[in-house]
């Protein structure tokens, strides 16, 4: 056990100082987030627990709101499934960056907290990926996600109305600041999200269909038609990753 | 029929975690089809704008407030401002905007 320790001490240590400013900038979007579990009628322990169990921004977001619009099982199911569809392309990604003798175990723990900032963190470490270094920023980021969530369905019930208007963009700010860079730096991407824009608003307006069919119908077509239009080039995915 | 939270949470908890952890447990090997690659790329980005508007405008207690921040939100996010600062510069464009909108 005492050689196992200083072998993975190291990694451990490094994942947790990177873990810092993610358990950080966790605890102040899942703040909002919290006001959404609030709104769907999540008391704060649930809101904890459903964080601590999904550690995902959008895939919750879109959870809370099916659940608030009383959504079939299937339907949030559906809903969660294409918000955090990302998760799957990081999954593959972080799936080949395993040396190849890494454990199942590893694999099934680091699944637990795969986000759009420890991929990133974990992905931009040189080498193949030592879990330990994974772990390290999980025990931070994890209860930073969960607790800022417990905080927000606390205090969405204390704070006054302006408040909680102003906090409810938050995630949808968070959104576009993931949305927009990449759309400035390809067409495709620029037109797509514009695309999705007027889509989802005509789609609002002309069509019944709940905000979370809404998400899965216009995803699937959309990133559907730009794959067969615009195929993705690798060198350029790999860039986007690092 | 009014839906159990428990059993909502575990749904999306369970496709949350399997989502994650079937490529990597299941994957060994990259994906071959250009087809699925390039959908699985573009999918965050529908999803995420997908879901960002109309919604933004009907969160605010006014809608011209929505808007503001969608339109500051762009913005910043053009200009290379970080995520927390977008976030952050959105709720208080709302906050400064309704303060004079709604009484």
């Amino acid at each position: 056990m005492d050689g196992f320790l200083t072998r993975h001490r190291s990694a451990f240590c490094a994942g947790m100082r990177d873990g810092v400013p993610i358990a950080l900038g966790y605890l102040a979007v899942s703040f909002t987030l919290g006001i959404a579990a609030r709104n769907a009628g999540l008391s704060a322990f649930q809101g904890f627990v459903a964080s601590l169990l999904n550690n995902a921004s959008a895939g919750e977001y879109a959870g809370f709101t099916a659940i608030a619009a009383n959504a079939s099982y299937l339907e949030l199911a559906l809903v969660t499934l294409v918000a955090n569809a990302r998760y799957l392309l990081m999954s593959c990604s972080l799936s080949q960056k395993f040396s190849p003798s890494t454990r199942s175990i590893h694999r099934f723990l680091v699944g637990y907290d795969v986000t759009d900032e420890i991929f990133g963190i974990s992905i931009a470490r040189p080498g193949p990926l030592d879990p330990y270094y994974v772990y390290g920023a999980i025990v931070l980021a994890a209860p930073g996600w969960a607790v800022g969530t417990y905080l927000g369905v606390m205090a969405g019930n204390l704070l006054p109305a302006r408040a909680v208007s102003a906090l409810s963009v938050a995630l949808y700010g968070m959104f576009l600041a993931v949305v927009v860079p990449p759309a400035k730096k390809s067409r495709v991407l620029g037109v797509l999200v514009v695309l999705s824009f007027a889509a989802s608003f005509l789609a609002e307006r002309f069509l019944s269909l709940s905000s979370g069919t809404r998400t899965i119908v216009l995803t699937l077509a959309l990133s559907a038609g730009a794959a067969v239009l615009f195929p993705h080039r690798e060198e350029e995915e790999a860039q986007d990753a690092a | 029929m009014q839906h159990n939270i428990w059993i909502s949470i575990l749904v999306m908890a369970g496709v949350s975690y399997l989502i994650r952890v079937l490529p990597l447990t299941l994957l060994r090997r990259p994906i071959k089809s250009r087809f699925i690659r390039s959908f699985l790329y573009y999918v965050p980005y529908v999803t995420l704008s997908v879901m960002t508007f109309p919604a933004i405008v009907g969160a605010t207690q006014t809608p011209i407030a929505g808007i503001a921040a969608l339109v500051a939100g762009i913005v910043l996010a053009w200009r290379g401002a970080s995520l927390f600062a977008v976030s952050a510069s959105c709720c208080g464009v709302v906050f400064l905007l309704e303060l004079f909108l709604c009484r």
